[in-house]
């Protein structure tokens, strides 16, 4: 086991130092790297936690899809970095008030488990033993059923970051001659070709 | 002393060795599937191919690699040095990591993760890194150009490949690939061989032309068109760096199919589980499934014309994405209601 | 746990090997091969032309598009793994709650193929 808590400090230390690279790094390309690397090392964490499917999905997900829009968006919008510190005063209330909210929030939950009333009953609960049950099965025969508004709203919310999205960017460009493949396949020989029998020496008149 | 040998030093090298027994047979059949290209290629075009280093050529991948070796390494003005030497890096490793989870025969794996078909897939998904990388790192507009290209195009079809490993999953009713190579050994009907292959042949040849779309080869290689875009994001690299992308592309091309080997042609299982099929041990029948695959990747470069990008984001996007959401369906239904969910 | 945490030992291993095997043929093409840059040499590849300016330039919005698009599939995939295998489990109830969660899904697909979000031009 003391590999295991070895890899945990290993994993933590390097989350940290790639946390405070994404703050620190000048180019935004290189800090969304960093975050890159955060993310690799929380993966770790999970798998030591025992939670695979968690790991192996932030890493789908996160590394592998959002990281991949953030990668899009800091290399082609030319941030000018020095505009950037400019505002750094402006937005600092703001920032340190949803900050602030956001370590609210894990004090109550981690107070939660530990001396809520009903603790020890939370904490006998849940987490079946990862050697009978996959964790990816013990989600699924929950997920889907006992919690299907929860599913579904993921759905929705889903659905409106597409239509989102679109409505946000979807510009249709004027002038463009797109190519519509089933007109070309509905085109016969019949309606453009005429095969004409031309008698010698009279011509095509 | 003894103790903390048998305890924590053996075991370690012992997948120290492992991985290597691994990774070597990998990278001479990488050295050597660029040979096979070459030949392949050449006896389908009337050429003879490599022929002058060794017996028939059989030297040319290392008179290759050394000749890259003793190259210059050029740094592009503006680039940005980390990363554009970490992006071939990344390239390259990925391309082994996958391998890890990879069930070669019976037990041998490295790794017998439960979840190792997500594992396969998040390596997948990691390969837009480095393309994306290279491109930025390179400072030229062509390798930048091309790496977006290539970038949009792997992210596109990464989702119906996504979708078509749902359809195999609920057939198997495992995430855990050797389970899921076991799970075809049952024949169908009790005639055919048991392999995935049969029953979803559709979203075969889908997952197959997606998977030349993910490797960015032919007749998907877009980021490579030469006549618009010089060598895509490779245009800057040279010597070993762009060795490395070599190296990654081809190894990508070995795992590629031995992930398509797995979850539709039965892994290391003969068709039949009879006398003449079942004497050849199952690390011959893979490497055979995974030749074959690869054989297929070169007919189709080949044989094939390049695509345009709008047509590749539309068959992507409009007929390969739907495809396999409905099948995926399809599959879901018929195994519920005819109830033959595997538990 | 210990059985499931000796099986991801491999991977770490793996990888560490993967990066050392990449870095040492990088560093090995690095003191055989000869350094000798030029301006020329090491300026960027065009057609003849000085590049203008930087190329990290602005683009097209249509590739972040496709990048939100992948997202909220590849967040449908991840949603996908877990039913997958437990399909037996949870019968017809989760079959139909699958259905469901997919066919609103698929109203936000055909909304964008008809508002052209997937044509290229």
């Amino acid at each position: 086991m003391i590999a295991a808590t070895l890899a945990f400090y290993l994993f933590s230390a390097l989350a940290i130092v790639g946390a405070l690279n994404v703050i620190f790094q000048r180019n935004p390309v290189h800090s969304v790297l960093w975050l890159i690397f955060t993310f690799f090392n929380a993966a770790g964490l999970f798998v030591l936690l025992g939670a695979e499917f968690v790991a192996m999905i932030l890493v789908i997900v996160y590394v592998g899809a959002v990281a991949v829009l953030f990668l899009f968006v800091v290399m082609m919008l030319d941030i000018n970095i020095t505009m950037v510190r400019e505002g750094f005063l402006k937005y600092l209330p703001v920032g340190l008030l949803v900050g602030g909210i956001l370590l609210a929030e894990l004090i109550t939950v981690f107070a939660g488990w530990v001396m809520s009333d009903s603790a020890d009953v939370l904490r006998a609960a849940p987490a079946p033993d990862p050697s009978d049950i996959g964790n990816t099965e013990a989600l699924g025969l929950i997920l889907y059923t006992d919690y299907i508004y929860v599913f579904q709203a993921a759905g929705i919310i889903l659905l409106v970051a597409m239509i989102g999205s679109i409505v946000l960017t979807h510009r249709t460009r004027a002038g463009v001659r797109k190519q519509v493949i089933g007109e070309q396949n509905a085109r016969r020989p019949s309606d453009t070709l005429e095969v004409v029998k031309v008698e010698s020496g009279k011509g095509l008149q | 002393m003894a103790e903390l040998w048998i305890n924590y030093i053996w075991p370690v090298v012992w997948i120290v060795i492992q991985i290597l027994m691994f990774l070597v047979p990998i990278l001479i059949g990488v050295a050597y599937l660029t040979y096979a290209e070459r030949k392949i290629i050449s006896a389908m075009q009337m050429r003879i191919g490599p022929n002058v280093v060794g017996w028939f050529g059989l030297l040319q991948p290392f008179a290759d690699a050394l000749k890259l070796l003793t190259k210059e390494t050029v740094l592009p003005t503006g680039a940005s040095p980390v990363v554009f030497f970490l992006a071939p890096m990344i390239t390259f490793s990925l391309a082994m990591l996958a391998w890890a989870v990879i069930p070669v025969n019976p037990g041998w794996v490295i790794s017998d993760l439960n979840v190792g078909v997500l594992y396969l897939f998040a390596i997948s998904s990691l390969g837009v890194y480095g393309v994306v990388m290279a491109g930025w790192a390179s400072n030229s507009r062509y390798a930048f150009l091309g790496a977006m290209r290539s970038a949009a195009q792997m992210v596109s079809y990464e989702v119906s490949i996504g979708f078509i490993m749902i359809t195999v999953l609920i057939t198997a009713g495992t995430l855990n690939l050797s389970a899921l190579v076991e799970a075809q050994s049952e024949p169908l009907f009790g005639v055919l061989p048991g392999w995935y292959f049969i029953p979803h042949l559709p979203m075969f040849i889908v997952f197959f032309i997606s998977v030349l779309a993910e490797t960015n080869r032919h007749p998907f290689d877009l980021p490579e068109a030469e006549s618009e875009l010089v060598a895509g994001f490779m245009t800057e690299y040279s010597s070993m760096s762009f060795a490395l992308f070599f190296l990654g592309e081809y190894a990508n091309m070995i795992m590629m199919s031995g992930m398509v080997s797995i979850l539709f042609l039965g892994g290391w299982l003969p068709p039949y589980d009879a006398t003449p099929w079942n004497l050849i041990p199952g690390v011959i029948w893979f490497a055979a499934k995974i030749a074959f695959c690869l054989f297929v990747f070169i007919w189709v470069r080949a044989t094939f014309p390049r695509y345009r990008y709008d047509q590749l984001m539309r068959l992507g996007w409009k007929v390969f994405l739907p495809l396999s959401l409905i099948w995926l369906a399809l599959t879901a239904g018929f195994l519920v209601y005819f109830d033959k969910v595997p538990a | 746990m210990e059985e499931l945490l000796t099986e991801y030992l491999p991977i770490l291993i793996f990888i560490g090997i993967a990066f050392v095997m990449a870095i040492a043929m990088v560093t090995a093409s690095l003191i055989a091969g000869p350094s000798n840059p030029d301006p020329e040499k090491t300026s960027a590849y065009e057609c003849g032309f000085e590049p203008f300016d930087d190329s990290r330039s602005k683009f097209d919005v249509r590739f972040y598009l496709v990048a939100i698009l992948f997202i909220i599939f590849d967040l449908e995939v991840a949603f996908l793994f877990p039913w997958a295998v437990s399909l037996s489990g949870i019968g017809l109830f989760g079959f139909w709650s699958m259905m469901i969660f997919l066919g609103v899904l698929t109203i936000g697909f055909v909304y964008e193929w008809r508002k052209g979000a997937l044509e290229w031009e």
